[in-house]
């Protein structure tokens, strides 16, 4: 029986930086060739995101303040929304056909395994990259808004931007685990169309979720995009609730454990096979 | 049985030849109810090249992936290197060489960075690795790639850069999995050189293969694999002379008359095998079995006298040609 047998890997001592450290060659070569394209989705599409929706649109949003959950102008209201999105669009852009191109396409991650790397060495590797990438995207967004003077303290700013790393984590834990699982890349546009679109539409990224009404107000509560952007507007805007800030912290925390475990077992078991 | 007893236990031959690279006990594997492997016994030691011959789906890969401690077994032992891949399997991968099937290569990369990457998968320094990228190219003869795209390459080229980079970490003991599938006679022939030249610096070799002339040209040892067992073990030549005749002859006639012509010359030889598209009858002299065919006034289409191959020992095995 399989399952009274040694797993694999049981017994090596190779430490997890290690593992890490002998990948960094070859995702520095992968962002070699991949960074100029991000420079355009990294710097430019949050820039014209916030002038069209926020500066422009928002300009013929009349709002009472009271309604837009502690932010002064609705400009205020939409930037940490977007920021929140665009970590959930960059994690899961980096964990959907570039995934599958490695487990089925050019299976990159085969040879890797045919070397002393271990499973988890290869999803450390691979969410270190995505690390990198949701570090400087959002950097680059939270120093494209700073001249609006959108944030309402400097602390603010840093800890709406780490809050960023635990959003896109998050994401990308659960949609790795997914990715790594399936078979035909058809199940990728499900990602998109019944995952992402409805999570940057109605997750409170755009407008209050008070204004879904009650019953979807607590289904909105219930997304994991919610905690995100309900806790990057709270630094932005210097409005922090400091118990609700924790459950949104955990909630995310617990995304990333659950999808890390999710995403190492669902690639030994491709790779295995 | 045949496989019970195993390959390298009765085989004096190489006996006494230090610690085994590959020892297998009752080896299996299975994918749900399928049993890929089932119970296999062998030794592989130290400097020598050993086959898996046998055609597609004969559990040649699934043993392989298994001796390359990326698949867990399903049953038996196995040690590689001594060490069991079960508790071992990074000390074990960072000792060995793979070259898989298909050619796994990032296409995106170049020639020279797809090796530079790999060799810092295994810990080695930065120096070290462009050394040895430049001495691996030169020895697989695409120094002048070096820079290409790996989509720009032929599939020889392809093959061996994926050789040149089961190299990188100097390994004891190469994994070639039907290492010349889908090459031009040139490119293979190229191919088997760079291996006899590997086997000379004392790297063991273990390749699977369902092509008759690579395994007799590269192999000391092999295994006929059939159906996840073994059913015949020993070197090449002593194969041949245990299972079949020296001399082959092979009597073409017209479509369909095969199968009723077969009795008329069942007695010219030891054993006679009738395929589709002609009749094989084995003996020690194959010109005497022609000229006894056209005295009893049967007139083949076609005549050819052959030396006895491993094909033939296969379908000899098996009842089965290797290539479908």
């Amino acid at each position: 029986m399989a399952s009274t047998l040694p797993r694999m890997d049981l017994a090596e001592r190779l430490p997890a930086w290690e593992g890490v450290r002998r990948q960094t060659d070859y995702w520095l070569t992968v962002y070699r060739r991949t960074w100029r394209g991000s420079v355009v989705s990294s710097f430019l599409v949050p820039l014209f995101n916030v002038v069209a929706f926020g500066v422009l649109l928002g300009g013929f949003v009349d709002v009472d303040p009271a309604r837009l959950e502690g932010a002064t102008s609705y400009l205020a209201f939409v930037v940490p929304g977007m920021l929140a999105a665009q970590s959930l669009q960059t994690a899961v852009g980096e964990t959907t056909y570039p995934v599958m191109g490695m487990v089925k396409w050019n299976r990159v991650y085969y040879s890797m395994r045919a070397t002393p790397l271990r499973t988890s060495d290869l999803v450390a590797g691979h969410f270190s990259f995505i690390l990198f990438r949701l570090a400087t995207a959002s950097a680059v967004f939270v120093v494209v808004i700073a001249p609006f003077g959108l944030f309402a303290t400097w602390w603010g700013a840093v800890g709406a931007w780490a809050v960023q790393l635990l959003i896109g984590l998050a994401f990308a834990s659960i949609t790795y685990a997914y990715t790594v699982r399936l078979r035909a890349e058809e199940g990728l546009g499900l990602v998109y169309r019944l995952g992402v679109l409805p999570l940057v539409l109605f997750s409170g990224s755009f407008f209050p979720i008070a204004n879904l009404g009650p019953a979807l107000e607590w289904v909105a509560r219930l997304t994991p995009l919610w905690h995100g952007v309900d806790l990057t507007r709270m630094l932005t805007l210097g409005t922090v609730d400091w118990p609700l800030a924790l459950l949104h912290v955990v909630v995310l925390v617990a995304l990333v454990v659950v999808g890390w475990w999710l995403s190492v077992t669902g690639l030994a078991k491709r790779l295995a096979d | 049985m045949v496989d019970a007893d195993g390959a390298g236990a009765g085989d004096s031959a190489v006996e006494g030849l230090g610690e085994p690279m590959i020892r297998a006990r009752g080896l299996r594997k299975s994918f749900g109810e399928f049993e890929a492997v089932r119970g296999i016994d062998l030794e592989v030691r130290p400097g020598e090249a050993f086959g898996f011959l046998g055609p597609n789906g004969a559990g040649k890969s699934s043993t392989m992936r298994m001796v390359a401690a990326v698949s867990p077994r399903s049953g038996g032992d196995l040690t590689i290197l001594g060490l069991d891949p079960g508790t071992h399997g990074a000390q074990i991968r960072a000792r060995i060489g793979v070259c898989p099937q298909d050619d796994t290569l990032d296409n995106e990369l170049n020639v020279a960075d797809n090796l530079y990457v790999y060799g810092r998968f295994f810990g080695l320094p930065k120096r070290e690795v462009h050394e040895r990228v430049e001495q691996l190219l030169a020895f697989v003869q695409l120094t002048e790639k070096s820079r290409s795209k790996v989509e720009d390459l032929s599939g020889g080229m392809k093959r061996r850069l994926t050789i040149a980079r089961s190299l990188v970490n100097r390994p004891e003991l190469l994994l070639l999995d039907e290492p010349t599938t889908g090459l031009d006679p040139q490119a293979r022939h190229l191919l088997w050189d760079q291996l006899f030249r590997l086997k000379q610096q004392g790297v063991t070799l273990v390749l699977t293969t369902h092509y008759m002339d690579e395994a007799e040209q590269l192999c000391d040892r092999l295994v006929v694999m059939d159906k996840g067992r073994i059913v015949a073990h020993g070197s090449p030549m002593a194969l041949i002379r245990e299972h079949s005749t020296r001399e082959v002859a092979e009597l073409r006639f017209g479509v369909g008359e095969h199968d009723a012509l077969a009795a008329k010359v069942e007695d010219l030889g030891e054993r006679v095998e009738v395929l589709p598209d002609r009749l094989l009858v084995y003996s020690h002299d194959g010109e005497a079995v022609i000229a006894q065919v056209h005295e009893r006034g049967l007139q083949p289409a076609a005549v050819l006298v052959r030396r006895s191959t491993l094909e033939d020992v296969f379908l000899r095995l098996t009842g089965r040609t290797l290539v479908d």
